[in-house]
Order: structure tokens, then C-alpha cells, then sequence
């Protein structure tokens, strides 16, 4: 394992103490009790406004400590790499951003990540702090049911966040948050490709075994494995087995203004994004919607891992005039 | 001779059960590796090395050290995990609140885990779960407390029964967890939950035997 860090342990206080040092002015990294990390907008709690909070394991960057600042998130909990954070930091960081109008819990959908916030949300309300929940689910490459674990959620989660974040910021209260937030989640569908595995420092070695041909279609962001393997091919045929399995699940009407979103895994250039990006418009052009939004680049990853993933949004006037909205975070600036 | 379980006993069991997972730490990873995301190895290894350094200065009850477990467990592990066993080991304690445990007091504490678990992670047995470990272990150490065995016979019942549903879980189809993802894909892989539970009871058994032998002994 060639990578440069210092010590597995280290990977994550280390990488706080960096991205505090470069976005002092606009988030501050707090330790709580047990010396778990949270990261709080540098002006929290913004008084009279819901306080929006995520997080998740670590190694997905920028999500989410990238994505807090005015116009998006109050808070982001890191928890070690790929692991999700324990309900202590997630307190705190709901104690932190809470403005007097109650605070949003973000959460995708894994089963630690929920069990998690669940636990963080009963304690703030023993400190009478009134917290509700979105469970992002977009992933489409896993079967849902009420037998499994359900869906996963995966870039949506981007999308989820700054458009709820928006609303928050123009004083929506807590159930008009969480109504855009399901909203946008009930709106949008995602598919991921891995070319290659990625390596978790502790761990030391590749999280799956791919061999120099194939592919794994319909990876989730932990480096776990998709639901199948085929061979390499070429990124058009690739962005179809992506596509195809969106527009089968979120069936858009025709003539659907839609945001297309690109998502690099981490270790995929822009440029090969770019090459996705082209061929994934085509085909929805082709499928008679409107592509008025877009968005292409690294915005949630799974460390050094070769790919990508597709997003399709449905928007309405609403949801278009949200994602407008100005946002200032480190990672997301307009 | 039978003999109760004590104080001195849940603080061995805590302590092998962190050699254990330090022993086991590559091993659950790569079984998370196959069909979850990799992390349970080392989040095991961490959380227990941070209860055996939180009961350092000893601890006055079994329910102390279970407790001081939980809070651990679920203050430093993160992930599914934490919050499992972290509610496995807070119910453990509340069951076993005396000063010793006898048959059925371990058969009560290791329900109460039970309990927990499928409280927090709504999983049933079948469903490639830690369940399925920890399931068959209750059953099994009922029917040993029932027919008179003693409080170490019981656990190594227990134990037993663990290891075989943890092996059980190789041709199951995840449904619940983060297996489950894989679909049929998760069949033909060992749950790593179920193998971290069998590992913690084995080393409960192990611990129980070892405060009887001095009485025996004598």
C-alpha cells in the first residue's frame, strides 16, 4: 500500500487538522467527550433557522465536511474510514447547529449510519431539541424490499443536501425541509461502476478483488462489492448499463426537466467524467427529457476507487430555484 | 463443582475477548471484505482494546464491566457494530444485575443480549445476521442450564452453538445488513458478525473454565 499518509490511525484527525487550517473562516473541527470529530459552520447556530446535519464514515470526501457552510449543511459528522460515526459527535454537532427551530438529520441509508443518528436524535430530544430524519435511498443497483436493509444512498445525497440546505436557508421550518428533502429523494435515482477497488488504510489491501478486466457494475461507496461483474468494455456501453437500470426505476415522464449528475469515484480523471457525462445526456435526450441542470466532478467518492456514478434528478420550478440558490462551503461555492 | 460466575470472571471474559479480536482482526476483515465493506475487524479490534483500557482500574460488579463495555462500544465503534453490541452488552448488564451469576442468571443475560440486538438491528434468524450466532447460543445455553450443567457449562454450550451458526450463515442469502446488498452474491460467504460472536463467547466459556479450575483444585 503506497499512499500518502503518516499513520492508518491518523487518517482522519490528520485530514481535519488540514481542512481546518485551510477553511478557518468558514467551518470550525470540534472534538467531543470521547475524541470523536465534528465539524461545525464557523457561524453556527444561525439563530431562527433549521439546522441541517449529516454525516457518515470518512473517506468519501468532500461529502460531507466539504459540504458545510451557509446555504448547505450546519454540521457534518466524520466517523473513521467507511465506518459510520457514533451518537455522541452526532449530539453534539445537533446541540451546535440548533437555532430554536429544530435540526434535520441527513442520513443514507446503511445500516450503522442509521442505527447511529437514531440514537444521536432520541438523546437531543431528552435535551429538547426537535430533530427529524431523511433517509436518503437512490441507489438503484440494490433490490428494495421490506426483506433487506433497502437501498443505499449514494450521490443523491449531494443533491439531497443542497437543495434542502437552500430551503433551510430561506426559513423553511423543519417539516418544509424535511418535505423537500423526501422530495429530492423520491426523486432521484443513482448507479455506480468501479473499474478498481480502493484500499482502506487500516485494512492495507483492496477492499475487493477485481481482476485487470472486469468491472463491478453497481458498487455501492464503502468499496463493497455490486451485484455483478462483467467485462471491461468502453465507456459508452458502460454509461448504458448505468442509465438503463435509472430510467427503468425512475420511469420519468417525457418531457421531464431533469439534473444530470456525473459522479467521479476518486480515482477517475474529469476528463473520462466528461466522456460519461456525453453519452449519459444522449441517451436521456433520447428518452425525451430536458436536461436543465448538471453537475460533473468528484462530489462523493470512495477513496482512490476508478469510477463513477450516475445521477438523474426530476426537477419542478421549486427544486430548480433551490439548487440555484448561492451556497459557500468549501467544496461547493455559487 | 459448579460455581457462579463473578466480578473477576466478566473481567477475564472482556480481556480475552480483546485478544481475540485482536487475534481474529484480519480474519473478520476479510470476511467483511467478501460481502460487507471491510471495517469489521478493525472496529471490533478498537472497540475492545478501549473497554479492557476503560476497566483497567477494575470494576466492582459484573454489571459494571458490562456496562463499561457497552458505553464503550458504542461511544468509539461506529459502524453497525457499535451500536449492536454496544445495546447487547447494556441489556447483558441489566440482566445481570447480582453479585454472582448462576446457570440461569447467564441464560437470562445472554437472552437479554438477544433482545437487544434484534431490538436495535430488527433482524431475525435466517437472515445472515450476528442473530444467527447469537440465536442458537441462547437456545442452546437454556437447555444445557435445564438439564444442570453449571455456569461454565453453559457458556461453552453457548459457545458451541455459536461457532456452528455462524458457520450455518455460509449458504444463507443476506437479507438483512450490509450484505445484503449483494443479493444472491452474499451466498457462499461466513457472516462476520455471526464469527465475532462466536469468538466473544468461546472466550467467555474460556474465562469461566479458568475460575473454576482453582476450585477444583482445591
Amino acid at each position: 500500500m503506497k499512499k500518502l499518509i503518516n499513520d492508518p490511525e491518523n487518517v482522519v484527525p490528520e485530514t481535519l487538522a488540514g481542512f481546518q487550517a485551510v477553511y478557518k473562516d468558514k467551518v470550525v473541527v470540534h472534538y467531543d467527550s470521547d475524541d470523536q470529530p465534528y465539524v461545525v459552520r464557523a457561524d453556527a447556530p444561525v439563530q431562527g433557522k433549521v439546522g441541517l446535519v449529516s454525516g457518515g464514515g470518512s473517506g468519501h470526501e468532500p461529502l460531507h465536511a466539504g459540504y458545510v457552510g451557509k446555504g448547505m449543511l450546519d454540521a457534518a459528522v466524520p466517523g473513521a474510514v467507511f465506518t459510520s460515526p457514533t451518537p455522541g459527535p452526532i449530539l453534539e454537532a445537533t446541540k451546535a447547529v440548533d437555532g430554536g427551530k429544530g435540526v434535520l438529520h441527513i442520513v443514507k441509508n446503511y445500516t450503522g449510519d442509521v442505527l447511529n443518528f437514531e440514537s444521536a436524535a432520541e438523546m437531543a430530544e431528552l435535551e429538547d431539541i426537535e430533530v427529524k430524519a431523511i433517509v436518503v435511498n437512490d441507489d438503484v443497483a440494490v433490490e428494495d424490499s421490506t426483506w433487506t436493509a433497502g437501498r443505499r444512498g449514494v450521490a443523491g445525497t449531494v443533491l439531497v443536501e443542497k437543495i434542502t440546505g437552500a430551503a433551510a436557508e430561506r426559513g423553511d421550518d423543519l417539516d418544509a425541509c424535511l418535505a423537500i428533502a423526501e422530495r429530492v429523494n423520491a426523486n432521484v435515482r443513482s448507479m455506480g461502476v468501479a473499474l478498481t477497488a480502493c484500499t482502506v488504510p487500516h485494512v492495507g489491501k483492496p477492499s475487493f478483488d477485481l481482476p485487470d478486466d472486469e468491472i463491478e457494475i453497481g458498487i455501492g461507496i464503502h468499496g463493497e462489492p455490486g451485484r455483478r461483474r462483467e467485462k471491461y468494455t468502453n465507456a459508452n456501453h458502460i454509461t448504458d448499463e448505468l442509465i438503463d437500470p435509472i430510467l427503468e426505476d425512475l420511469k420519468p415522464a417525457a418531457g421531464s426537466k431533469v439534473l444530470l449528475c456525473v459522479n467521479g469515484m476518486g480515482g477517475t480523471p474529469e476528463s473520462e467524467l466528461f466522456i460519461v457525462y456525453k453519452h449519459a445526456a444522449e441517451r436521456l435526450e433520447a428518452a425525451g427529457l430536458e436536461i436543465t441542470r448538471s453537475l460533473v466532478g468528484n462530489y462523493i467518492t470512495s477513496l482512490e476507487m476508478q469510477g463513477a456514478s450516475i445521477s438523474v434528478l426530476v426537477l419542478d420550478d421549486e427544486l430548480t430555484e433551490l439548487w440555484d440558490a448561492p451556497v459557500n462551503t468549501p467544496a461547493f461555492v455559487r | 463443582m459448579s460455581k457462579n460466575l463473578d466480578t473477576a470472571w466478566a473481567l477475564a471474559w472482556i480481556r480475552g475477548a480483546q485478544e481475540a479480536m485482536a487475534e481474529h482482526r484480519m480474519e473478520l476483515i476479510d470476511l467483511d471484505r467478501e460481502i460487507g465493506d471491510g471495517d469489521h475487524g478493525e472496529n471490533m479490534d478498537r472497540g475492545f482494546k478501549g473497554a479492557v483500557q476503560k476497566l483497567e482500574g477494575g470494576a466492582n460488579s459484573i454489571q459494571d464491566v458490562l456496562k463499561a463495555v457497552a458505553q464503550t462500544l458504542m461511544a468509539k465503534v461506529g459502524g453497525a457494530a457499535g451500536p449492536l453490541y454496544g445495546t447487547a452488552f447494556m441489556r447483558m448488564a441489566k440482566a445481570a444485575a447480582g453479585d454472582s451469576l448462576d446457570s440461569q442468571g447467564v441464560v437470562a443475560m445472554l437472552a437479554a443480549g438477544l433482545e437487544g440486538i434484534q431490538a436495535r438491528g430488527k433482524a431475525t434468524t435466517g437472515e445472515k445476521t450476528m442473530v444467527d450466532a447469537w440465536a442458537p447460543a441462547c437456545e442452546a445455553a437454556k437447555a444445557a442450564a435445564d438439564g444442570g450443567a453449571d455456569p461454565a457449562a453453559v457458556l461453552r454450550a453457548a459457545a458451541a452453538a455459536a461457532a456452528k451458526g455462524a458457520a450455518d450463515t455460509i449458504p444463507m442469502l443476506a437479507t438483512k445488513g450490509r450484505a445484503s446488498y449483494l443479493g444472491e452474491r452474499s451466498i457462499g460467504h461466513q457472516d462476520p458478525g455471526a464469527t465475532s460472536t462466536a469468538y466473544i463467547l468461546a472466550v467467555a466459556a474460556d474465562a469461566a473454565e479458568a475460575n473454576e479450575a482453582p476450585e477444583e483444585a482445591a
